[in-house]
Order: C-alpha cells, then structure tokens, then sequence
C-alpha cells in the first residue's frame, strides 16, 4: 500500500510556486512521519520545485510514500542542463538578477536536493528535459 | 502527569452561551474546535490557549481562565509580576510608576517588573546565540502559543526554540530571590503573580514546558485588575524605592522588541498566528536559513494584543511610545543578576513533539488512513462551509476516518441522500398494485417489481 500523487507545475508562476511542497508536507506530517525526515523531504522537494518555476519550461513532480521511503521525482519538459557537474556545484546558478532579488538563485538548489536526500539520481539532456529522482528512507 | 494536567487549558468553553455558530470553528488554528449537538467542543490536545476564539466569540462563550486576586491571599508575602503591557492600559497614563504605585495599593508588597527579567533573558539568549552552534534561524520560546504551535504543527522546528525560560518564569525567581534576601523571609512564604495580558499563561504555569515546575503562584488577568487600577491610579503616592526596567525591557511588549533587545544582526519578527503559521512553514523549507533569531507572536500586536487586555491593542502601541520616553534609556538594575544568566535560566526539560496531529496505527494503516482521508475529501463539495461541525471538508474526513462522524454530517451530502432516498420512495410507490390513483401503464420495463413479478 503506498500513496501516489501527481502534480503539474508551471513554468514562471511565483504565486503556486511551494504549493506542492507544501501539500506533500501536510502529508508526511499527518502520517507522522519522522520530524528530521520532514524537514529534508520539506527542502528537496521545496528546492526542486522552486527548480521548476524558475528554470524549467514546465513539469511535474510525483510523490509516493510507504511504509518505508519517500519517492520524489522531478520531470520537466526542458530545457535541459548542458553541464550537469557545473550544476551540482555549490555556487553555480544561471538565475537572472531579478530572482536573485526574490532571494533565490543562490546555487544551492542542486546541491541542497543531493545533500538531503538519501538518495540522489539526475538525468539531463539539452532540449528534452530533466529527470531528478530523490528518495528518503524513513 | 496526570492526562487531566497534561492537557489543563484556560481557555474553556461555557456551555450555556454557546449558540453552535461556526465562527470560532473557523478561527481556531489548530482545528481543535469541533460543533457536536449545537455546541462547540474543544479537543483538548489539540488546544494550544492562543485565545484566537475567546476574541472571536460573538457571545462570549470563550473564556480564558485565570485566577482571581483573592489568589494573592494564599501566601503571606505577595509580589506582583507586571507585564509591560499593563503599563499601556490606561488613557491619559504615560508613567509607568503610576500604575506600579497602585499594585502595591491592590494589596502587593512588592512589585517586580517582568520587564527587568526580560533584560536578563535578552542577555541570557544572545549569550547562547554568540556562544553557541545552533540551528538558525533560534526561534523565541517567550510566547506560550507559539511554541505549543511548534510542538503539534512544526516539530522538526523544536530544536531551533531557545532553551531559555520566559520573562514572566525568570522575573518569578529572581522576585523572590531578591524578597528573601532584604527580608530575610522563607521562599516558600513568598508567592510571585504575573499580571497578564496573555491567555496562554495560566496554561504555562500549571503546565509549564522545558522546566519542571513555574515558580510564579498565579496567573492575574489585567482586565480583572483594570478598574481598580484606574482609581488607583488618579491618587497620590509615594516615589517608588525599586529597581526600575529600561527601555530595553519595556519595549518587549511590542512586536520587534524582543528582536532588538537580543541584539542579533539579522532578526525577524511575526506577530498574529496566522502570519506565524506561515512563517514556520517557510522555516521548515529553510527559506530563512539566513536569519539570526526570529520572535513569533501568537497576537496580532504581539502581547499588546493579548485577550485578557482592556485598550486596543493599536491605541496601546502608540500610548507605549509616551510611556518609554518617560523611562531609562539605559539598563538602570544592578549587574549581578545579569551573572551567568544563560546557565541559571536555560530548561531544564526537553521541548516534546505532540502528536496531536497525526494519524494512529502502524505505517501501512496509517497510509491506509491518509489514502481514505483523500478519497472522501475528493467527493466533499470543498467549500469549508463548517456546517458539518468540522472546520473544513478535510477535517471532516479525518473526523469520518477517525470514526467521530459519518459522510452524513455533512449537509450536501445528507441533501443527495434525501433527494435519492425521496425518489426512490417516490418510484417504490408507484410501483405497488395497491397505490393510490397509481397508473399500472406508466410502469416502464425496467420497474424491479415489476419485473419480478413477470
């Protein structure tokens, strides 16, 4: 038995951007799952929405929880990274000076998914999209 | 503890007033209100005494519990505990050391002001914050609401809660430390009551978090002192002959006050619980990871804007600006209670999650749970309307999950139940050979009766 859910997220829309992240929280917190578990799934799954928004032509994220782990995995329609080691790196962003002022597009965003997840696994390519797949063991 | 202390709460619904409206249904920020058979109800573990439904009641059916004066008479020596925002109250009072003067007047033998020990916790946590790694942004534990908030809604923030006592526990303990030395009295015989504006306070001594036991003895509302220090207050007194707060402490009866008495570079403060339920979850997504300390205050206009106040909590900021130009700028109290503050006041108790929230069971059950919460909030009308009893359609359908309702709570549904029911009975009717002016030829086909009868 697990729980599988779907949502589209649209490219350059601030105002939904979190909503999912959100959502996937409200549910892991009403399950109980652990706290510290919470809050890394919370981040990754934040991060790689805000991803979403702000660099994507558009995509999705699927959540799935068991007993055990939670799945995240992030689909987007393009554009692609062309360098996907220079993206891992701490630092490295190609946002534009008007994200930057939101606060965001510090180049964490990767980096950050990687490091909160147990497991971390990214697929690129230049004009057909990106396909991250993080897992939290529970 | 005993469950009934566990969950002791001043904020009680009396029965007799309540009319079953929703509106403090709605209010509520941890759903803990539910309206069974035309009253409300309030889950008591749910409850965090945040008052939002004290002040929203139309019919005053919310209370907030707290004691009376006569309190005071269970010791043989009282000292007063003023918040600042008592000094706030009173049109036309811009001193301070007016409205002490008349606490003495009510029958106290020393007045000590939580502004002072708010001077010292400031100290104490920007003592810890300097000295110590902890995981920004440290959230304020000063506001009772907010951090039973954080124990049920946002428990993976609890280990970003100061570990630092309130102003009102710390004031207690120095009050009467102070008392029993110029006095030369027993502690025991000394009994310390905190002069409040907060509903969550009473809740927080009789069931205090991160420390064993409060050593304040009673919890006095501001609006039940109010008039008699009005009265007081036009009289003459005498020059007071104690230590007196500073600005510093005074201002943390205003949103920011804290913030800035702690003194850290990059500080943030949210007051009103809808705001600070917002802001937790954007912690909890590390969205501000660069923040040095943020104060959380469960009113809007901080304690200012408590429930047990009388003035509005907007008059009362701007009254407070007259007051601390008529009070030191600098820290005037002696230095030595500052002395290892942020070791003689941290917790000694761990902050515990609440698991008020969650769903029971193991995992798979639990998943099985959440899947059917789902599933029966997708066929709810989704308009929150509250007339089911629960605050929304998905409370509803934990409620429905939970087994403390049914689907017929709610009225769309019990509507489609009736509107199908009546149709039935309708063709059940027409189809008996004994009904009345029934027409057999208007019978179709596909008629079960009669169909079983062929």
């Amino acid at each position: 038995m697990t729980i599988k859910e779907t949502f589209p997220v649209k490219a350059d829309d601030m105002t939904t951007a979190g909503d999912v992240s959100a959502r996937i929280k409200r549910q892991m917190k009403q399950l109980g799952v652990p706290a510290s578990v919470v809050r890394r799934v919370s981040v990754g799954t934040y991060e790689a929405e805000i991803n979403l928004v702000i660099h994507s032509d558009g995509g999705r994220i699927d959540y799935e929880i068991t007993p055990e782990k939670i799945i995240i995995r992030v689909v987007d329609v393009g554009p692609g990274i062309p360098d996907l080691k220079k993206a891992m790196t701490e630092g490295w962003s190609t946002a534009s000076n008007e994200v930057r002022n939101m606060g965001f597009g510090a180049g964490m965003g990767l980096p950050n998914m990687k490091r909160n997840a147990d497991e971390f696994d990214i697929k690129s390519e230049v004009g057909v999209g990106t396909d991250i797949t993080m897992i939290f063991n529970i | 503890m005993s469950g009934e202390e566990r969950y002791f709460h001043s904020v009680r619904l009396e029965a007799d007033k309540c009319r079953g409206c929703t509106n403090c249904l709605k209010r509520c920020p941890t759903d803990a209100i539910r309206i069974r058979n035309n009253r409300a109800t309030i889950i008591r573990q749910n409850c965090i005494d945040c008052g939002e439904c004290v002040r929203i009641c139309p019919h005053h059916a919310k209370v907030a519990v707290t004691d009376p004066l006569s309190v005071i008479q269970d010791f043989e020596y009282k000292i007063a505990l003023p918040a600042p925002a008592l000094y706030t109250q009173f049109p036309q009072v811009h001193r301070s050391d007016k409205i002490i003067a008349s606490l003495y007047k009510l029958g106290f033998d020393e007045v000590f002001e939580v502004a002072r020990a708010a001077e010292v916790v400031s100290y104490a946590i920007s003592k810890t914050l300097i000295n110590e790694d902890r995981p920004r942004p440290v959230i304020s534990s000063a506001c009772p609401a907010v951090v039973r908030l954080i124990q049920q809604k946002y428990p993976s923030l609890l280990e970003n809660v100061i570990d630092i006592v309130s102003p009102m526990e710390a004031a207690a303990r120095i009050a009467k430390e102070e008392f029993s030395k110029k006095h030369g009295v027993p502690v025991e015989k000394i009994g310390a009551f905190f002069i409040s504006p907060c509903a969550a306070k009473l809740s927080d001594v009789r069931n205090p978090i991160g420390i064993q036991k409060s050593s304040v003895d009673g919890v006095i509302a501001i609006k039940d002192v109010y008039t008699q220090i009005q009265s007081f207050v036009k009289g003459e007194f005498s020059p007071l002959e104690i230590d007196r707060a500073s600005t510093v402490g005074v201002r943390w009866a205003v949103p920011s006050g804290e913030a800035e008495a702690v003194g850290m570079r990059h500080t943030l403060c949210v007051d009103g619980i809808e705001n600070v339920k917002h802001a937790l979850e954007q912690i909890e997504d590390n969205r501000f990871d660069r923040l040095d300390y943020v104060e959380l205050l469960a009113c809007s206009n901080g304690c200012l804007g408590g429930p047990l106040t009388v003035e509005n909590g907007y008059v009362a900021k701007s009254r407070l600006n007259a007051i601390l130009r008529h009070t030191p700028g600098r820290m005037v109290q002696r230095t030595e209670i500052f002395e290892n503050a942020h070791e003689k006041f941290r917790m000694t108790e761990e902050i515990e999650p609440n698991d008020a929230q969650q769903l029971t069971g193991s995992m798979m059950e639990r998943i099985l749970k959440a899947a059917r919460i789902d599933e029966i909030e997708a066929s709810m009308p989704g308009l929150d309307c509250g007339s089911c009893g629960s605050p929304s359609c998905r409370a509803l359908a934990r409620d429905i999950v939970n087994g403390f309702a049914t689907e017929m709570n709610c009225i769309f549904k019990l509507n489609e139940r009736i509107s199908t029911l009546a149709s039935e009975m309708v063709s059940l009717g027409a189809s008996t050979r004994f009904s009345v002016g029934g027409n057999r030829e208007s019978i179709g086909d596909d008629d079960i009766l009669s169909k079983k009868e062929d």
